[in-house]
């Protein structure tokens, strides 16, 4: 006997639960399917930036109409997700690039984006006193913050619960075919019906993607974290590098998260990652010349999120290419957790009405498959 | 002094742990011809139960007793194998890919080796009590370390609480050091004879049969033992009386110094750490690497011996070490002499006859395993029972869930003092069983090292050129 | 708390918050705190309470001191040497001493 629904929602990441969540909110009746428990892998054990800055153009649409529902937060899914407020900050390291960021914000402020500042060197001191004195200034998204990622998905799954959403965890995907006018699900613990499909499956999203007969080029990666103990408050933004791997930032309870995309190495059916630590000590020497304080600092923990990377750099939301009612929400490449509120909101809108007012140009999965959709 | 700079890229083996099980099998491995190396972060090898063997300043035998003696055979033997032994040599990191994250004298390596021997053994398992936290509360091995390493007896007002044959050890000692002891609160339950004495017929062959009745009669004969079923250490800035209840009514004792004890536990992290599988062991109340018959895990290459492929002391720790050094010789040098399997194998059932027994009569108390209200789970991020309580009422599963909302198990000690009590509080709460609920997915490194250490790592040119945008 | 059994060895002069500390060759610097009946080595980051070495085997991290001038160091671990600087670890610590 299968089970019926409006959308099934395979993967329960931030992605999958903000668009069952903002389903259910529409009045429809979602049945999420996420093979270990929501916020398992890149989701919840990422860096938690809530970042607009130095964004791909064809994401700053979905990056800007998110950052609005990150300042209401609270009021969607009844917890504030430890989201902060204090700005990220791409710093120079040397006058060409400061020169390169130059370029960049004239371009957006060209095409009408704002969000981007450009910084001298006394206001890089201002907003990031610790920082080495040789970095000539930077660029600041001051909307920009940080939030805590398993906190904030497990709040969105939460509240799609309690909207009418069903969560079902533990149970995998092992097959998609057409039923009449359903898509039936075959999983592990039996079988789905509904009209509409939204594949959210993340580091997994190219098996989906294979079952509906348009395979993608994803790539599985495995960026690493490392984490330090408390320290005395030193730091309130986020700050990135163009030129090297880093991301940095402390949290209120004083630890210092570190990041940046090095890629540890993956193994996707086992949930395993292994860290390389020869390029975690090339992020600790990088962290040693921008902040000299933090020399002695202790890193307590590191780890890995298995995530799904696209060949250009950039997700894949919207239509499916070969499959009507069948909708993809993947391949965030390392910067999809500030996109999962809105692409939720977004997805849910374009899978209710057919179409969504946001524009999603260029990141549709026919730019890897080349199948006009069948009419 | 070996430093960093000085270990090769790699070799053939790496045992991590210098007490009886690490030496054990360094010796036999590097007497079969095999490159060894031994790692242990303390100045001296010994583990916890040979602790200081090479430096105590205790020269009177008598006090440490016989036992503790053993380990002199095993230090030699290790030395004179030919075996590379590193001390102040801290293991940070271990993987599938058999690479070993070291630092000595603040300085970090990455070593490969063809084979790893993990011989880290047991640490005492948790025993929150409310006031644990509290200065001048210890456990009976820091006692017991601080007498061997520094020959530093108690002085003062001290009471001993807990169960297991460590504690009655601990007690001779201190006593025949010259020390004093107030009183020992015995918090083995009552019913753990019925459930024990099935097999006691084993244990009585055993040779820790005679041993034990020996101790218990030499420290009873010298200090008050209370039956207790609830113990609390009291005080603001440190302990200053331990309030306890039996069947004599509550009662109150001023102290310095209260050391707990209620049995080892394996030391789980850098298995865990590297994906060794763990189960639950429900009659030894903890989890123990799933191994086969040659202590190999189910990661290729890598075995745990020792105490950490469960509890069964020294002696087995040795044998165990044995085995998995015959295994790993095998693998790589299948022509080497080896002496005899089959005797280590008896040797080693002997040692493990009368565990059963063992681990049946000193079965900790629900009571002080599973703590309640304000008494601190997690030491290190000040989390209550209440909280780890309330939260698996509210729905969360597991404990790697919990860490996210409450922290536990996120700081300095990695779980290692908060694991087993976060897993069986979960359990207890959800009404299911700790398998079912798991651990702590620990990851490296399992101990914190510095940010200068880890930008120390020598780093390869390919490694340089693969990370530049 | 404790006594030693014999005074026997050579002795170390370490010092702890600026105050002479005698230890002897082969004590560890929680050991030295212990015999030296000192109370607490640290206060915890999260509400400041009071904490001393609890195991002494490196897996408690209660006994985390800074000595010469780095930070979160387990006290059980490292041995004692003459002019070692050792001080009480007060809440955070702090990047860069």
């Amino acid at each position: 006997m299968a089970r019926t629904a409006d959308v099934v929602v395979i993967g329960g990441g931030i992605h999958g639960c903000s668009t069952a969540l903002h389903l259910a909110l529409r009045g429809l009746k979602p049945i999420l399917i996420e093979k270990d428990y929501a916020g398992r892998h890149a989701s919840g054990v990422n860096a938690g930036g809530v970042r607009q800055l130095a964004r791909d153009l064809h994401e700053i649409p979905l990056s800007i109409s998110s950052m609005d529902i990150w300042e209401r937060i609270e009021e969607l899914v009844g917890d504030d997700c430890g989201f902060g407020a204090h700005g990220t900050v791409l710093v120079a390291e040397s006058e060409d690039e400061l020169a390169g960021f130059r370029e960049r914000v004239d371009d957006l402020n060209l095409r009408g984006f704002v969000h981007e500042e450009l910084i001298d060197a006394a206001e890089l001191r201002r907003l990031v006193p610790a920082v080495s004195d040789r970095c000539p200034g930077g660029v600041v998204s001051r909307r920009d913050g940080a939030a805590d990622p398993f906190r904030t998905t497990q709040a969105f799954r939460r509240r799609a619960v309690e909207k009418g959403a069903e969560v079902i965890e533990g149970v995998t995907v092992t097959g998609l075919s057409r039923s009449g006018a359903n898509w039936r699900v075959e999983t592990s613990a039996g079988i789905f019906e509904a009209p509409k499909i939204v594949n959210a499956a993340g580091a997994w999203a190219d098996r989906i993607a294979a079952m509906l007969g348009e395979p993608v080029p994803l790539a599985v990666v495995a960026p690493m974290l490392m984490v330090t103990s408390r320290l005395p408050a030193f730091i309130k933004p986020v700050v990135i590098l163009r030129g090297r791997k880093l991301s940095f930032k402390q949290l209120d309870n004083g630890t210092v998260v570190i990041g940046g995309g090095h890629l540890s190495t993956p193994y996707r059916d086992s949930n395993e990652t292994v860290l390389d630590w020869e390029k975690l000590a090339i992020s600790a020497r990088t962290v040693w010349e921008l902040f000299p304080a933090m020399h002695e600092a202790t890193i307590v923990r590191a780890w890995a999120g298995i995530e799904a990377y696209m060949p250009d750099g950039i997700p894949v939301v919207g239509r499916s290419s070969t499959s009507e009612g069948v909708f993809h929400q993947f391949g965030f490449s390392t910067h999809g957790f500030q996109l999962g509120p809105g692409t939720g909101a977004v997805m849910a809108e374009l899978v209710a009405t057919g179409s969504t007012n946001t524009p999603i140009d260029g990141l549709g999965i026919e730019r890897f498959t080349q199948t006009p959709l069948p009419r | 002094m070996i430093a960093a700079a000085d270990l090769a890229s790699s070799y053939e083996l790496v045992v991590i742990g210098g007490g009886p099980a690490g030496l054990a099998a360094a010796a036999l491995a590097a007497r079969a011809g095999v490159s060894t190396v031994l790692f242990d972060e303390n100045p001296g090898v010994g583990g916890q139960i040979y602790r200081a063997i090479t430096s105590t300043p205790v020269k009177d035998r008598a006090i440490l007793g016989q036992d503790y003696w053993e380990g002199a055979a095993l230090a030699d033997e290790a030395k004179a194998s030919g075996a590379l032994i590193v001390n102040g040599a801290t293991v940070w990191s271990l993987d599938r890919q058999r690479l070993v994250g070291v630092s000595i004298g603040g300085k970090a390596r990455v070593i490969e080796a063809g084979r790893v021997i993990i011989a880290t053994g047991s640490q005492e398992r948790p025993f929150p009590i409310p006031g644990w936290t509290l200065p001048g509360v210890m456990t009976a091995g820091a006692a017991q370390t601080a007498l061997k390493a520094q020959g530093l007896v108690v002085d003062g007002r001290t009471v001993m609480a807990g169960s297991g044959p460590l504690l009655w050890l601990l007690a001779a000692q201190t006593l025949r050091a010259g020390g004093k002891i107030d009183a020992i609160l015995d918090t083995t339950p009552r019913r753990n004879w019925l459930q024990a004495v099935v097999h006691l017929p084993d244990f009585a062959l055993s040779p820790y049969f005679a041993k034990g009745l020996a101790l218990l009669r030499e420290v009873r004969a010298r200090v008050p033992v209370h039956r207790v079923g609830t113990i609390e250490a009291v005080g603001t800035d440190r302990v200053r009386e331990v309030v306890f209840s039996g069947s004599g009514g509550t009662r109150r004792l001023p102290v310095d110094l209260l050391l707990l004890h209620q049995g080892v536990v394996p030391n789980v992290n850098l298995a865990n750490a590297a994906g060794v599988a763990h189960l639950w062991n429900d009659r030894q109340l903890c989890f123990v690497p799933v191994l086969d018959a040659d202590f190999g895990s189910s990661v290729p290459g890598i075995a745990v011996a020792g105490d950490g492929a469960g509890i069964a002391g020294g002696t087995a720790a040795a044998e165990r070490g044995r085995i998995a050094a015959i295994a790993a010789v095998c693998a790589l040098r299948p022509d080497a002499t080896l002496p005899d399997t089959q005797a280590i194998r008896q040797r080693l059932q002997r040692e493990e006859m009368g565990r059963a027994f063992l681990d049946c009569l000193n079965r900790p108390a629900d009571a002080f395993r599973l703590p309640a209200g304000d008494t601190i789970a997690c030491r290190c991020e000040e989390v209550t029972a209440r909280q780890v309580r309330e939260t698996a009422q509210m729905g969360c599963e597991g404990p790697n869930q919990m860490k996210a909302f409450l922290r536990c198990g996120m700081g300095p000690c990695q779980g290692r003092l908060c694991g087993l009590t976060v897993t069986e509080l979960i359990a207890a709460e959800r009404k299911t069983t700790p398998d079912e609920v798991g651990y702590y997915r620990l990851r490296p490194p399992v101990k914190p090292i510095t940010l200068a250490e880890l930008a120390s790592l020598p780093i390869s040119e390919a490694e340089r050129k693969a990370v530049e945008r | 708390m404790f006594k030693r059994l014999a005074d026997k060895g050579p002795a170390i002069a370490i010092t702890v918050d600026g105050k002479t500390v005698n230890a002897r060759a082969g004590d560890t610097v929680a050991a030295a705190l212990l015999a030296a009946g000192i109370d607490h080595c640290r206060t915890t980051p999260v509400t400041g309470a009071p904490r001393a070495p609890y195991c002494l085997m490196g897996v408690c991290f209660d006994c985390l001191v800074t000595v010469d001038g780095v930070g979160s160091r387990q006290g059980c671990l490292i041995p004692v040497r003459d002019g070692m600087k050792v001080e009480t670890q007060l809440g955070r610590r702090e990047a860069g001493r």
